[in-house]
């Protein structure tokens, strides 16, 4: 029998039971809409990790101050007071092959432009950290070397804050108070939006790190130092060199461990990428179960289907069909009822992706090699579960089932 | 595909094509069928069943045989055998020239598909497929491509009067107009030997006569060689030839309307 005839044939078997041939199909279509959705959903996330990486810029080196530990009791990472601007100069003065180097400390306060207020972060850094950071203006200027070194009044905003503060616009050239302290905004950031995570990163004002220190919170450490190695490769020679230069400067014996931590933001990205294969992982092993599952109700089916098909068997075989003939025609029925479940799995999952990303906010990513995964796996338990109902059907002795009741 | 099952065939293939195109050539040499000490046996030991207990038997071509006998005489597993269907425990049977005790279950599935046509009692036609598509269906199997299935089975119909109901479905036709669909699938392959069980068990007496006369048309003007097994006297009366089982044996082979003993 051609494969045409066989699939058409199939086709009509299956149709002469719609309820129960989709109900069958349920574990299927389950399945691989499981496998689509879970997919688009782990790599929404895995590229929404990959936009925030980007947005800091893939070659960042952040340095934060290492934990205090107190009769055992460790208070987390930045709880020490080690990094300093001096390790800064030291850092710009002394490690080869790097972009830019900025501290960063950063406080909340409530800023008041004349009649509007804002609750907001203050960060503290130079001019480095612009570049450091991939961040642009969108007005006006950054404050420069000189106005770190003069501890100037100046800030930049971030564009949520100034259209918060300045709704009718005009900031460059106002005067914001943070704490009691006037500052001249110099600029506007350009938006960056969310990190792909929620967090609002154009909420921010931005003054020099001196200021920031000496006016608004009287610390003398920075919060942390972030680096930009001058290409990916060097990204290893300089932490390499930064953590050797930071030991001198922070005079500590060899045996002394590091009272600060560095980390690459690839460091970052790669446990980040564990995590969302981790869940992408589990998500396949609901896949596949649901796949087993709707593979032995496919199974089942057919098992059903052969016995109460065993007359119309025993005619087919009596009319010249061969072993193999009857074989392949269950085999193809299982088929055809697993690719019939896969597509209308593949579209389930393609809609479950869209819903998410429309209601949830999540992001979705809907990539062809799921959708091919899903639609083989469906295919290839059709041949599985389908194999063992089919080589029964094949194997009925002629004139028994003739004789069937 | 089509080539795969004649390779399957093995050596089985030349001898049913020779087969095939024996009835146009006469005088032929060999009988059709020709039977000898043929035994069947179920199961072993002290619960054997010897259904058939050496049966010989020689049909020519274009004989119209009555099979008749009580239950358990025999004759349904004789007849399974003649159709190819199982095989003996002993003995020999030449179907066309060919030995086909000792073939393999495909092997006896290709021999089916060329040289014996099947009418049950029950019909077996398909469900919810088409007369037309119930008669394709041995031609499907023996690999005959689309246009000439169609154009068979619509002149098979239209031979066992059928023509204007050829898309109609089983359950659209009377118990005759499907038995005719039946032969008309019989015949598909263009088998010599139609092998008919009871094939009027289900039918009343009017429809009964004109399925009996259809093989009588197909026995006297075509050549086909028919074998009826059953237990009605008066289906067996349409006949040429009369042979009776009793407890695995034949005990009586005569001509139709000599007086058995």
């Amino acid at each position: 029998m051609s494969i045409t005839v066989l699939i058409r044939t199939a086709w009509k078997a299956l149709q002469r039971n719609v309820s129960r041939s989709l109900l069958t199909m349920l574990g299927i279509i389950i399945g691989v809409g499981a496998v689509i959705a879970s997919m688009a959903i782990g790599s929404g996330a895995q590229a929404a990790v990959l936009k925030q990486i980007e947005s800091l810029g893939a070659n960042l080196v952040i340095i934060t101050p290492g934990s205090i530990t107190t009769g055992g009791v460790s208070l987390g990472s930045g709880s020490r007071t080690t990094l300093k601007l001096d390790d800064i100069n030291a850092i710009a003065a002394n490690v080869p092959e790097i972009a830019g180097v900025a501290p960063y400390s950063q406080t909340s306060a409530q800023v008041v432009a004349g009649s509007a207020n804002w609750y907001t972060v203050i960060g503290g850094t130079n001019p480095d950290w612009l570049s450091v950071g991939n961040w642009n203006l969108a007005q006006g200027a950054f404050f420069s070397k000189q106005d770190v070194s003069r501890v100037a009044k100046v800030a930049v905003l971030g564009s949520t804050v100034a259209a918060n503060l300045f709704p009718a616009g005009g900031a460059v050239g106002s005067t914001v108070v943070i704490k009691s302290v006037p500052f001249r905004v110099l600029g506007v950031l350009q938006s960056k939006g969310q990190t792909g995570f929620g967090r609002d990163q154009d909420d921010v004002i931005i003054v020099p790190i001196t200021t920031h220190q000496e006016r608004l919170t009287g610390q003398t450490w920075v919060n942390s130092i972030m680096i930009s190695a001058a290409a990916p490769e060097t990204v290893a020679g300089v932490i390499d060199a930064t953590e050797r230069l930071l030991r001198l400067e922070h005079h500590l014996a060899p045996s002394d461990a590091d009272d600060f931590t560095i980390r690459n933001i690839a460091n970052v990205q790669q446990v980040r990428e564990a995590t969302v294969q981790t869940q992408a992982l589990l998500l396949a092993a609901v896949a596949v179960v649901s796949l087993l599952v709707g593979g032995i109700g496919i199974m089942n089916i057919m098992l059903v289907s052969v016995t109460e098909r065993t007359r119309e068997i025993g005619l087919r075989m009596a009319v010249g069909g061969k072993g193999r003939d009857i074989l392949l025609q269950f085999l193809i029925e299982a088929l055809t009822m697993a690719c019939a479940g896969g597509l209308i799995g593949v579209g389930m999952g393609i809609g479950i992706s869209f819903l998410v990303s429309m209601l949830g906010k999540w992001p979705t990513v809907i990539s062809p090699f799921s959708v091919f995964l899903g639609f083989v796996s469906a295919a290839l338990t059709g041949v599985v579960f389908g194999f063992y109902p089919a080589r029964r059907a094949a194997a009925l002795d002629p004139i028994e089932a003739l004789r069937y009741e | 595909m089509e080539q795969n099952e004649e390779g399957t065939m093995g050596s089985g293939a030349a001898v049913a094509t020779e087969a095939k195109q024996a009835p146009v050539n006469a005088p032929r040499e060999a009988p059709l069928i020709e039977v000898r000490d043929l035994t069947k046996v179920y199961g072993e030991g002290e619960s054997a069943v010897h259904a058939l207990q050496g049966v010989s038997l020689s049909v020519s071509h274009g004989e119209f045989v009555a099979i008749m006998g009580p239950s358990g005489s025999g004759k349904s597993t004789f007849m399974h055998l003649l159709g190819c269907l199982d095989r003996p425990t002993s003995g020999s049977y030449r179907l066309a020239g060919q030995e086909v005790s000792g073939l393999t279950r495909d092997q006896l599935a290709a021999i089916r598909s060329r040289q014996i046509g099947f009418v049950f009692q029950s019909f077996n036609l398909l469900a919810r497929t088409s007369a037309l598509e119930n008669v394709e269906l041995p031609m499907l199997y023996a690999g005959i491509p689309q246009k000439e299935r169609d154009e068979r089975a619509r002149m098979l119909l239209e031979q066992v009067g059928l023509g204007e109901r050829m898309d109609h479905r089983p359950n659209e036709l009377s118990g005759g107009q499907q038995q005719r669909v039946a032969i008309a699938r019989a015949l598909a392959n263009g088998a010599p030997f139609l092998m008919a069980d009871e094939p009027t068990g289900n039918l009343d007496s009017a429809s009964s006569a004109e399925i009996m006369t259809l093989f009588q048309h197909l026995n006297r003007d075509k050549g086909i060689t028919v074998i009826v097994v059953t237990h009605a006297q008066d289906i067996a009366s349409w006949s040429k030839r009369v042979v009776t089982f009793r407890d695995g044996l034949i005990i009586d082979d005569r001509p139709t309307g000599e007086a058995s003993s």
